[in-house]
């Protein structure tokens, strides 16, 4: 069931997105949810193989869309599909390259969860492609009063490695990525 | 310094060193190793919370991992520095502590643990003298702390100045100058008051005079000590340059000014730099790529210009986070990566091969 949000959010973005003092925990992906997809993802890159790579592109970004729209958001009890914070387009994939663009839009202006968002989006993209990919993680346009710091923040690999040795942290991301809590 | 502009070079890999189960974050050579019948050692520091010692086999020529240095530190070993006698190593982690490990023949045993940091401590550097220790991290402050007898070490000053956590601390090779460099993207020069024991900021060196626009990630000096080398998030290399007669008399405000601005050679961000005592600038960064440059003086209008002389695609299968030169043998130097390997690299020159630029 929901347990509802009590947090009290401020403004600031919380410096390498520690400061979390308590967390609402939400509808979440289902695990099994994702080695389905990832065996869909196989079949069509078979399928793929078989008939040329054109639009390799645009198909790749929707799988991609799939792997990581169900992620619960850290304040809501929906998933950020739901909450339009990612969609299809916000994604792609350049897997010649090995690169990665994530695009997402933060529900409110000074969403203070943005670096978490970022770092459960990082850990999830981490379990479904192969580790050599280089993944950039940015808050849309125009979508947040911190858009500079927040990006810097979400790209900067070492503040992510020590947010992510942080038992606090890590439980947040685990939870909005793993539980199946519904 | 040779001269090598009109050399060919050729980089080889000696050897792959594997055995970390994370990251590698750092490296350094042991000074006072490779010569003299004494192997040559390697220590590293990874993601996987230890730190190994590699040390070159005198019969073999290949590096074997001598020793695991583990259940001391509880989060990741972020940087790893030898004393100038090569007795200590000291190692920087995120579990805010640095800890000093003595090498007594091949055992190390941990002799003493620095706190103070708040949080993660990300960078270690002796002076020149092994009188000085410095630390930095994500607590936006610089430690000085005083090497004494009987393994102690007694903090003398914490330095605030940065807005955002220091990456990287720099002891200049002769000097006691120190360098710092942060995710604020500034460049900072410290230095002791003449009479009292106060350290402080001597200059900033950010964006208004021609620094970096980005988070500095490291640094390094040349083998004289008169110009430093730095790279960036902004995916930029800088050479700074200073008056080292002024500096060596004592004048610690000698200020360093921008020489040159190295850009277009790597497109991700360049994590590590390092200057050898030939004077080749090796960079290391998130393009998997590392990059060879030299001083040019080729054209002297516009002062001393610097020159790709080699590059290196896919050196590792991921990012590049250190790469260091061999503090005696002048073409070996090893890289360390996100894909848990170290290489150990030989850059020689090749007569009459072609570069392939």
């Amino acid at each position: 069931m929901f347990r509802v949000c009590t947090r009290c959010v401020g403004c600031g973005i919380p410096d390498s997105g520690i400061g979390i003092v308590s967390v609402a925990v939400h509808k979440v992906m289902k695990p099994d949810c994702l080695t389905s997809l990832v065996r869909e993802r196989e079949r069509e890159r078979e399928r793929e193989n078989d008939s040329g790579s054109d639009q390799r592109e645009s198909r790749c970004s929707r799988e991609e869309g799939e792997y990581v729209r169900d992620i619960r958001d850290p304040e809501h009890p929906y998933s950020l599909e739901q909450l339009s914070v990612l969609s299809e387009e916000s994604i792609s994939v350049d897997e010649k390259l090995g690169r990665i663009l994530i695009t997402f839009t933060p529900t409110i202006q000074h969403c203070s969860m943005a670096t978490v968002i970022g770092l459960c989006l990082r850990e999830k993209l981490k379990d479904c492609f192969p580790p050599h990919f280089k993944v950039d993680i940015k808050v849309a346009p125009g979508s947040h009063a911190n858009e500079e710091s927040v990006n810097k923040q979400l790209n900067d690999k070492e503040r992510v490695a020590a947010a992510l040795e942080n038992p606090n942290l890590r439980q947040l991301v685990e939870e909005c990525l793993y539980s199946s809590e519904l | 310094m040779k001269n090598f502009v009109d050399e060919n070079f050729e980089l080889n890999e000696v050897q792959k060193l594997e055995g970390h189960t994370d990251r590698v974050w750092g490296l350094a050579w042991k000074p006072a190793a490779g010569i003299d019948g004494v192997p040559a050692v390697l220590a590293s520091c990874s993601g996987d919370k230890t730190v190994r010692i590699w040390e070159q086999s005198p019969a073999t020529g290949c590096f074997q991992c001598k020793a695991v240095l583990e259940d001391t530190h509880t989060r990741t070993v972020r940087s790893c520095a030898w004393s100038p006698s090569g007795k200590y190593l000291a190692t920087a982690s995120f579990d805010a502590t640095t800890a000093i490990w003595e090498d007594a023949g091949g055992d190390f045993s941990c002799v003493a643990t620095l706190e103070g940091h708040e949080n993660e401590v990300k960078s270690v550097s002796w002076n020149a003298s092994g009188s000085l220790l410095a630390t930095c991290g994500r607590d936006k402050s610089v430690w000085i702390w005083e090497v004494l007898p009987h393994n102690e070490f007694d903090c003398i000053s914490v330095l605030q100045g940065h807005t955002q956590d220091v990456k990287m601390v720099q002891w200049h090779p002769s000097v006691n100058i120190l360098i710092s460099c942060s995710y604020d993207n500034s460049i900072k020069v410290w230095a002791e008051d003449g009479d009292s024991d106060d350290w402080h900021c001597v200059q900033t060196l950010n964006q208004s005079n021609s620094g970096h626009t980005s988070t500095v990630w490291a640094l390094s000096f040349n083998a004289s000590g008169d110009k430093m080398v730095t790279c960036s998030d902004d995916l930029t290399i800088k050479i700074w340059g200073c008056d080292i007669i002024r500096m060596q008399s004592g004048d610690g405000n000698a200020p360093w000014m921008h020489i040159s601005t190295l850009s277009g050679y790597h497109d991700r961000t360049i994590f590590s730099i390092h200057w050898s005592r030939d004077g080749i600038i090796c960079s290391g960064a998130a393009d998997d790529a590392m990059r060879f440059f030299i001083e040019s003086k080729d054209d002297l209008v516009d002062g001393p210009y610097y020159k790709l002389i080699y590059k290196k695609e896919k050196a590792h299968e991921m990012d590049i986070n250190a790469v260091q030169w061999s503090s005696l043998e002048n073409n070996r130097l090893a890289s360390a990566s996100d894909d848990g390997t170290i290489k150990i690299w030989e850059f020689i020159s090749a007569p009459g091969k072609k570069m392939h630029l």
